[in-house]
């Protein structure tokens, strides 16, 4: 199973390209052109994403560098002690919504001083895999579509990425 | 409410590193994070080219008709305002299937791709529909297969069993997908 999983995330790219192209030259398209006509809207679309995500960004890296992260994570201490669940997760939980390469940079350092097959390297592993960077997605597909009212994208993203956080520690817990 | 969250972040932040006199650390992370996050989107700009030119030929061949086809049980129920035929449906199967296999830099291109061909549909254009919002929440939620980059990282920190979060990985990720989709649907009704 793991086996065909890797084949298939391997040979995922090669052959959807293949298929697409593939078939657009059956129907008699002219590919190299319209490939083209498509691929010269990477670079407006990403120019377009800058300002929502320098909006995102900015005020992140305000709350995180303040300590204003940490003071939180200190008022949820009490909670944490009874649910049991070690403080550095806490904060891999916290700031994996805000911030992807925060949240990778504490896994690998958790990796790094428990080991990958301690309990708290499996537990990083699943949080980090199964949660997203919820502030940043809304950044950039909203930004990139121009949509500035985001409506309840943001706390329905968080209720999501906290539901699996909670499921990744039921989850590790029952198995390990 | 991202005004609200927005401010409450700055205001909160700027207060704190006042009190504990962190405030030449911030200035410094403000300016280097969102230097930082503007060379993560240059990097995207690659990726970002291919999958449209690839996207472009999907839909000018009709291909994408035939993914949307694929996904009709499941996108109708899911994003019941959408048409079933929608040129979006195309590029969402895409980029959830990218995101199932682990394949980042692949999935946030295509999902890019399917929220503005959402924004089409969109009357007013500013502010997300509900399609959109569905979308969004399936995204950040996505089911994992191969959580890739926590697999590699596991090899190379010397693991024994790099793989062995993959099984926990999908529950917890299928988890907070239905978790999510459920918010989605209540927080719809309440939200104007």
């Amino acid at each position: 199973m793991i086996n065909f999983l890797k084949y298939l995330s391997e040979w995922a790219i090669p052959i959807t390209i293949l298929v697409i192209v593939g078939y657009a030259y059956y129907k008699g398209l002219k590919i190299y052109e319209v490939f083209t006509e498509g691929a010269v809207e990477g670079f407006s679309t990403v120019i377009k994403i800058i300002p929502y995500l320098v909006a995102m960004l900015m005020a992140i890296s305000i709350f995180r560098a303040s300590g204003a992260l940490e003071i939180l994570l200190d008022l949820l201490q009490p909670l944490l002690n009874f649910l049991g669940v070690p403080r550095e997760i806490v904060t891999l939980g916290v700031v994996r919504p805000l911030s992807g390469t925060g949240s990778l940079g504490i896994v690998t350092e958790l990796i790094q001083q428990y080991g990958p097959d301690s309990f708290i390297g499996r537990l990083a592993s699943t949080i980090q895999g199964s949660t997203e960077t919820t502030f940043y997605v809304v950044a950039v597909y909203f930004g990139a579509a121009g949509i500035k009212n985001t409506r309840y994208a943001i706390i329905a993203g968080l209720i999501a990425d906290l539901a699996g956080f909670l499921a990744a520690i039921y989850i590790t817990k029952l198995i390990f | 409410m991202i005004n609200h969250i927005w401010f409450g972040l700055i205001i909160i932040g700027v207060i704190t590193g006042i009190i504990t006199g962190n405030l030449g650390q911030v200035s410094q992370a403000v300016l280097q994070t969102t230097e930082q996050g503007v060379m993560m989107l240059i990097k995207l700009i690659g990726p970002m080219s291919l999958w449209l030119g690839i996207m472009k030929l999907a839909e000018e061949s009709n291909f994408v008709d035939l993914l949307a086809k694929i996904i009709k049980p499941v996108t109708r129920r899911l994003f019941p305002k959408l048409p079933t035929n929608h040129p979006a449906l195309g590029a969402i199967m895409l980029n959830i299937s990218a995101n199932m296999l682990g394949l980042g830099n692949s999935a946030t291109p295509l999902g890019i791709k399917a929220m503005q061909r959402l924004q089409e549909l969109n009357p007013e254009s500013d502010t997300a529909t509900d399609t959109m919002c569905t979308f969004l929440v399936v995204n950040t939620s996505s089911v994992t297969l191969i959580p890739a980059t926590i697999i590699s990282l596991r090899t190379a920190a010397g693991s024994n069993a790099p793989l062995e979060i993959v099984g926990t990985t999908i529950f917890a990720t299928t988890c907070s997908t239905i978790v999510g989709i459920i918010a989605d649907r209540i927080l719809r009704r309440v939200w104007s």
